[in-house]
């Protein structure tokens, strides 16, 4: 009878979740005749069983039945079928949906990486009372072969001339050296991110020197630990360096370093695990959302839409399943450009807050290994040159990590993640090697490329909600900096959620409404 | 199943990683099913390199066994844990705080002392001799009638110093001698603190500190002055001969102790290894 009631829900089938599925794998099937299970029961083995399974696979109601003879071969047929059936076993009557996301979350966090999972964690840290708020985070590439957090160069600074920025650094170096006591998961080794607190080097030219001077201005303001430097003092302290055509010099004396983000990511992976996060491993195809007409008090109708589900679709499969949410946070990286394009943000005439899209799209960026046998040596800080090429030492054989950022024109196509190593050699050594001589002489070890969640309008994150899609909240957008701000973008956003404004660090001027109003908030510093 | 009106019982994870959640079935009575995340959600290797977040769980101890079981399957447990960890947090954190009344009346040498004093360390003023708490913690207060007198020397070996108690001494502007040996909250990032007393300090001793590494003995390149430097016994650090060349190299001026350079090195003409990682001039 619970056969044929299960048949219209398998009949449903491969798109849709029917009913009489469960998750988890616990749930007993049960076999006539024993009455239930209590624990780890044995059925007694003996020459004349029946056994009746709610097995759909199977027409008549008996599985197997023993007659003399052949005692051993069926005895194990038994044995098999009986641990089957037990707890563990592979046997079960109703489908396994444990690889799907549960139908309902609060918070559907889109977007597995740094910031997805720093917004996960700061949603279940902040929360009252504790276990209040389901959050599911949906990631569809769990290798993370193409995200923005594994293949990031991984340095932090406090070096920005927007005070926002200055703030949110300082806070996640905070974050960073006290990590232990963050994302501390009982009998779990310690994380070791392997912080290297070697400063970071900003050189500029007569151009740029009254800049860099206002902009280290402002960072002692905040309370980065920033000197400035002349051409003279820069060479008594790195004699590797060509000072020529270097007016000035900012060295960040602490907090500023790299590590390695792949353990951050990690840590924040188990952690949140711990908190009771859900993970899945799907992919965002469609949000299903309601809309409403209202008028501003300035007497223009405006509609308002609000997300009810999102469509997460497993991988490489049709399968999909519909999750009911309350907020939708777009944590995508270099792909939240879509995402909120299938929530409908932009869907209207131009020029208008329906019509504003969110500016991040997808930007190749090289990044280039090599080896140089006279290289400088162990106190190498992160050197940004004033021509926009940078490079830091990487681990202790003399070898480097660089790079540098094409200009508008130059753009490589973003459509895969292959190396143009023709670039190393036109745009990325020549500034390097007139810089530090010893790079005249250097051989690439290796060389990946990685995306940038690039925000063409001022290269700054967006955070916060959208004013029309009213329970879409951003986080993403960051061009470059997004792995040193996520521990502070998290909480900002968990702020956000769970009070409605920002508490601590106020990031009101990145809200989307500056797409709208044309407000840029331009951040000078970003390599 | 009944469960004991006062222990909530952990559904069972064994080798699953479970959320933890209790969902409430409409009707039912809430039994903790456990929302198995299935076996990739693990702290997977990466595919640059390999993570160093997640041990294979065959490597912790034995001893912790059963209390590992417990907190596996009882949230009260895992609670009564969580809580004893961070009361260890804490400890070190109250032993680290700044004394900023002591400071404000005695001046930034006495508090500093003050500091190492309670820590259990000794501090040698300029001209006189080294003081020192004895067995049982106590140590004399003469030093607080010393006006303006700076303090030369700091022998913080085997104290719980940390990155904010650090405050304290690098308010001590005219320290020349700093011995930080065994401390065991004595990091990368507290090396990284130590440039505002590179005016003054010419010797620094790091022997057996659990948590340094090469990375941050970078950032000492900034202490010109220092003309001592203990770097033996680190364990943390990966190539503990490389690293003494490279530091040796980073320090010009500075005799560096520890590591024997030839460490690790197969046998052979040791002379020319040494010449060919030489970056800077003359």
């Amino acid at each position: 009878m619970l056969r044929r009631a299960l048949q219209p829900g398998l009949s449903r089938g491969v798109l849709g979740r029917g009913l009489g599925t469960h998750r988890g794998r616990s749930t007993l099937g049960k076999v006539e005749g024993s009455g239930g299970y209590r624990g780890s029961w044995v059925a007694p083995v003996s020459s004349y069983v029946t056994f009746r399974t709610r097995d759909p696979t199977h027409d008549g109601k008996t599985v197997g039945r023993l007659g003399e003879g052949d005692q051993n071969g069926k005895v194990s047929e038994i044995k098999k079928k009986i641990q089957s059936v037990l707890p563990r076993g592979a046997w079960n009557p109703l489908r396994d949906t444990s690889y799907l996301p549960p139908e309902h979350s609060d918070v559907v966090i889109v977007g597995g990486g740094v910031i997805g999972l720093s917004v996960a964690y700061w949603l279940k840290r902040l929360e009252k009372p504790q276990g209040a708020i389901r959050v599911l985070v949906v990631e569809r590439d769990h290798t993370y072969s193409q995200a923005s957090t594994a293949l990031s160069v991984g340095g932090i600074r406090q070096q920005f001339s927007v005070p926002e920025n200055i703030q949110l650094s300082l806070f996640s170096v905070e974050f960073l050296r006290n990590i232990n006591e963050y994302l501390a998961v009982v009998d779990d080794p310690p994380l070791d991110i392997q912080f290297n607190p070697s400063g970071y080097l900003l050189l500029a030219s007569e151009k740029g020197a009254a800049v860099m001077e206002s902009n280290v201005k402002v960072q002692r303001q905040e309370g980065a630990k920033v000197c400035l430097m002349s051409p003279e003092q820069l060479r008594n302290k790195f004699p590797w360096i060509n000072t020529e055509g270097v007016a000035l010099a900012s060295y960040g004396m602490e907090h500023e370093g790299w590590f390695d983000p792949w353990c951050l990511l990690q840590g924040l992976r188990r952690k949140v695990q711990s908190m009771g996060v859900l993970f899945c491993h799907g992919e965002v195809t469609r949000f299903v959302s309601s809309s409403s007409h209202t008028e501003t008090t300035s007497g223009e109708e405006v509609t308002l839409r609000r997300i009810h589900e999102v469509h997460v679709k497993m991988d490489r499969s049709l399968e999909y399943q519909p999750v009911e949410c309350a907020l939708v946070i777009n944590a995508a990286g270099a792909w939240s450009g879509q995402i909120a394009e299938l929530a409908g943000v932009g869907k209207g005439p131009p020029g208008t807050l329906q019509g504003t899209q969110l500016p991040v799209e997808l930007r190749k960026r090289y990044v280039y290994l090599w080896h140089c046998p006279q290289g400088p040596g162990l106190e190498t800080p992160f050197v940004i040159d004033a021509s926009g090429a940078y490079f830091r030492r990487e681990g202790l054989g003399n070898n480097y990590l660089g790079g540098c950022s094409p200009t508008e024109e130059e753009e490589p196509d973003p459509g895969n993640l292959e190396v143009d190593h023709d670039f190393f050699q036109d745009k990325v050594w020549p500034p390097l090697a007139q810089r530090v001589p010893a790079f005249e002489t250097l051989k690439v070890r290796s060389a990946w490329a990685g995306y940038y969640d690039y925000n063409t309008f001022d290269q700054n994150g967006v955070v916060g909600p959208h004013p029309l899609v009213v329970n879409m909240y951003f986080a993403t957008g960051f061009s470059g900096h997004g792995l040193q701000q996520a521990p502070a973008v998290g909480r900002a956003v968990a702020e956000m959620v769970l009070d409605g404004h920002f508490r601590t660090i106020n990031l009101s001027p990145f809200l989307f409404n500056r797409f709208y109003l044309g407000e840029k908030v331009q951040e000078h510093n970003i390599i | 199943m009944a469960h004991p009106a006062n222990q909530r019982k952990k559904p069972d994870c064994g080798r699953w990683e479970s959320g933890g959640r209790e969902w409430a079935l409409p009707g039912k009575r809430v039994w903790p099913l456990h929302l198995v995340t299935p076996v990739w959600n693990r702290g997977t290797r990466g595919t640059r390199g390999l993570s160093r977040a997640v041990a294979p769980e065959g490597s912790q101890k034995k001893g912790r066994s059963l209390l590992q079981f417990l907190a596996d399957r009882f949230y009260d447990v895992q609670a009564l844990r969580e809580y004893l960890l961070r009361k260890q947090v804490l400890k070190v954190h109250q032993k680290n705080r700044p004394f900023t009344y002591i400071r404000e009346r005695f001046g930034p040498h006495a508090a500093g002392a003050y500091f190492i004093l309670k820590q259990g360390g000794a501090v040698k003023f300029q001209g006189k001799e080294w003081i020192r708490s004895d067995a049982r913690g106590h140590f004399s207060l003469d030093f607080l009638k010393f006006q303006a007198v700076p303090v030369e020397a700091v022998d913080a070996s085997g104290c719980a110093i940390n990155y904010q108690g650090l405050d304290s001494v690098l308010a001590l502007k005219e320290l020349q001698s700093l011995w930080l040996q065994r401390c065991p909250h004595v990091d990368d990032w507290c090396l990284g603190r130590l440039h505002p007393l590179a005016n003054s300090l010419q010797e620094l001793s790091l022997a057996g500190c659990p948590r340094i590494s090469e990375r941050g003995l970078a950032s000492l390149h900034h202490l010109q002055n220092l003309r001592r430097l203990d770097i033996s016994d680190l364990p943390a650090v990966s190539n503990p001969g490389l690293t003494r060349i490279l530091v040796e190299e980073m320090l010009p001026s500075c005799q560096v102790l520890g590591a024997d350079w030839a460490q690790g090195l197969p046998s052979g003409p040791e002379e020319q290894s040494r010449d060919t990682a030489s970056p800077l001039p003359a």
